[in-house]
């Protein structure tokens, strides 16, 4: 049983200095009562952090899959691809 | 960049955007394909299966040349209980010749491919993410990059960008996808030595098998995959997103408690995990096909939900939708003309092509299974079926007759009666038959 650490690590990443997943509005986490995008994301990119009171985006794990651009019940994520050449690359595919 | 004028722009180098732009630039057009990714296939994935005859009416003879993993002579489906599985499957040497179907790996396929196509005469940039789409006049004149002066104007943009399809959405001929009209798939790709994999799956040579299964998935709609590689298996599930929603289940857990299954984890024991990766499928069917074409564009694959998934077909879509935007486009340029009637010559194939036809085939079944409720369908009916077959099986000195009632009554009581069953069963078949 291998862990998300170490399935994640079998990709290979560029990661860009910037992030390409950006929370619209704190706020709207603050009041979402699911917070789901901490379970439907394959690659455990957001975290509620309670005692900042916002969610944390790990934008250096992700995937690229656009679950969390269509899953988040409010819209709240902006979605674009990474920079030309960044993100992940796969050796299979 | 900015001075030169293309015919044709070809956003993303999958097997649509491959497709088109090696039909196009043999036909001696002057064509760019854009890709985000190191190389193609660098961001893409599939279960995945590699039809022969759609490939083939693009490139003759491909097989010799592209790279292919094993040649499917089998494929299973396996419809889970929680400890059994009630099982279906087909071989057949006639799969061999004319050849059905391969396994394949996207890395080096779409790179292939991509490659046919510059060998063609197109001219494929990579690293490279087309940022928005050029308009003038209401009409698609180009795409703008995100290079330093990366405007690029052509007189067609093919829109390949896959299952996201963020110019999709910018075009505005397609709304956001709703969480039930995608899946999201994770996949392993798992080493083994090629003697084990050949062993367990009882093959010779070249020969794979493919396995699809039902059941198992938490009670949420989704399918399994199982497909033998040259020394990898391409392992995998795909959930529908709004289930995934609700369940509050982590995609890769969901993975992980599939490979214990015991029809799975002697097949996969011993491997080792060397590619995790995720997707979305685009599920919508038939009623979620936008609009294919405008003035100065098309769009075609993933990015236009061209996806029989009843199926597991795909990549044949996409490569025929290439193909037809492609001969389309060829058509307009001896024409002159770009615009939404010039391209139509698009949708007309695309209609009369088994691509609209299958998809239309099966165009209620989004809505059958949006209105069922996935327990009954991916768990209670999976495990009545098992536990119907054990009992059916099991030699214990109840009579036969009464075996049979224990049977048909277990799966009547999974959806709450006889009426209720005959009457799913109705609607399923209704939705498989449009």
């Amino acid at each position: 049983m291998s862990s998300i650490a170490e399935k994640l690590y079998t990709i290979r990443y560029k990661v860009d200095e910037n992030s390409h997943l950006v929370i619209k509005d704190q706020e709207v986490c603050l009041h979402c009562t699911t917070k789901e995008c901490q379970d439907f994301c394959p690659a455990d990119v957001y975290h509620w952090v309670e005692k900042d009171l916002m969610t944390s985006v790990a934008f250096e794990n992700c995937i690229e899959c656009g679950t969390c651009r269509i899953g988040c019940p409010a819209y709240n994520i902006e979605w674009v691809y990474p920079k030309g050449g960044h993100g992940i690359t796969y050796k299979f595919g | 960049m900015a001075t030169e004028r293309f015919d044709a722009v070809v956003v993303g180098g999958g097997p649509a955007g491959s497709a088109a732009a090696y039909t196009m630039a043999k036909a001696g057009l002057k064509v760019v394909l854009i890709e985000r990714g190191e190389f193609p296939g660098a961001k893409n994935i599939f279960g995945g299966v590699i039809y022969r005859k759609q490939l083939e009416d693009i490139i003759p003879e491909f097989w010799k040349e592209a790279p292919l993993e094993r040649q499917v002579i089998e494929q299973r489906m396996w419809i889970l209980g929680d400890q059994s599985a009630v099982t279906l499957s087909h071989r057949n040497e006639a799969f061999k010749e004319p050849n059905n179907c391969w396994t394949g790996l996207r890395v080096k396929f779409d790179q292939w491919f991509a490659s046919k196509a510059e060998q063609a005469g197109s001219l494929n940039i990579y690293e490279t993410v087309v940022t928005e789409l050029l308009r003038e006049n209401g009409k698609v004149v180009g795409v703008r990059t995100d290079r330093d002066e990366g405007d690029l104007y052509a007189e067609v943009v093919v829109v390949a960008d896959g299952v996201n399809s963020l110019l999709g959405k910018a075009l505005g001929v397609h709304r956001e996808w709703q969480p039930n009209e995608v899946s999201l798939a994770v996949k392993e790709v798992i080493a083994m030595p090629k003697e084990k994999i050949m062993d367990r799956f009882n093959l010779e040579g070249n020969e794979g098998v493919t396995t699809e299964f039902v059941g198992n998935t938490m009670g949420m709609a989704g399918l399994g995959f199982l497909y033998t590689n040259q020394d990898t298996l391409s392992f995998g599930v795909g959930v529908m997103v709004s289930d995934l929603k609700k369940k509050h289940v982590k995609p890769y857990e969901l993975l992980e408690g599939v490979k214990q299954h015991p029809m799975l984890r002697r097949l996969l024991q011993g491997g080792e995990t060397k590619e995790y990766a995720a997707h979305l499928i685009p599920e919508g069917g038939f009623h979620s096909i936008p609009p294919l074409s405008g003035d100065g564009w098309v769009i075609c694959g993933d990015a236009a939900q061209l996806v029989n998934f009843v199926h597991r077909e795909g990549t044949n879509l996409a490569m025929t939708s290439g193909r037809f935007a492609a001969e389309a486009i060829i058509e307009a340029h001896e024409h002159g003309d770009f615009s939404r009637a010039g391209l139509a010559g698009y949708d007309r194939r695309v209609r009369e092509s088994f691509v609209h036809k299958d998809l239309k085939k099966y165009k209620g079944l989004h809505n059958f299974l949006r209105d069922s409720d996935p327990t009954l369908m991916f768990d209670k009916l999976p495990q009545a079926l098992n536990e119907a077959a054990y009992q059916m099986l099991l030699v214990d000195g109840v009579t036969k007759s009464e075996k049979q009632r224990m049977a048909m009554r277990g799966v009547t009581e999974a959806t709450g009666g006889l009426m209720s069953l005959i009457k799913l069963g109705a609607r399923g078949w209704r939705a498989m038959n449009g």
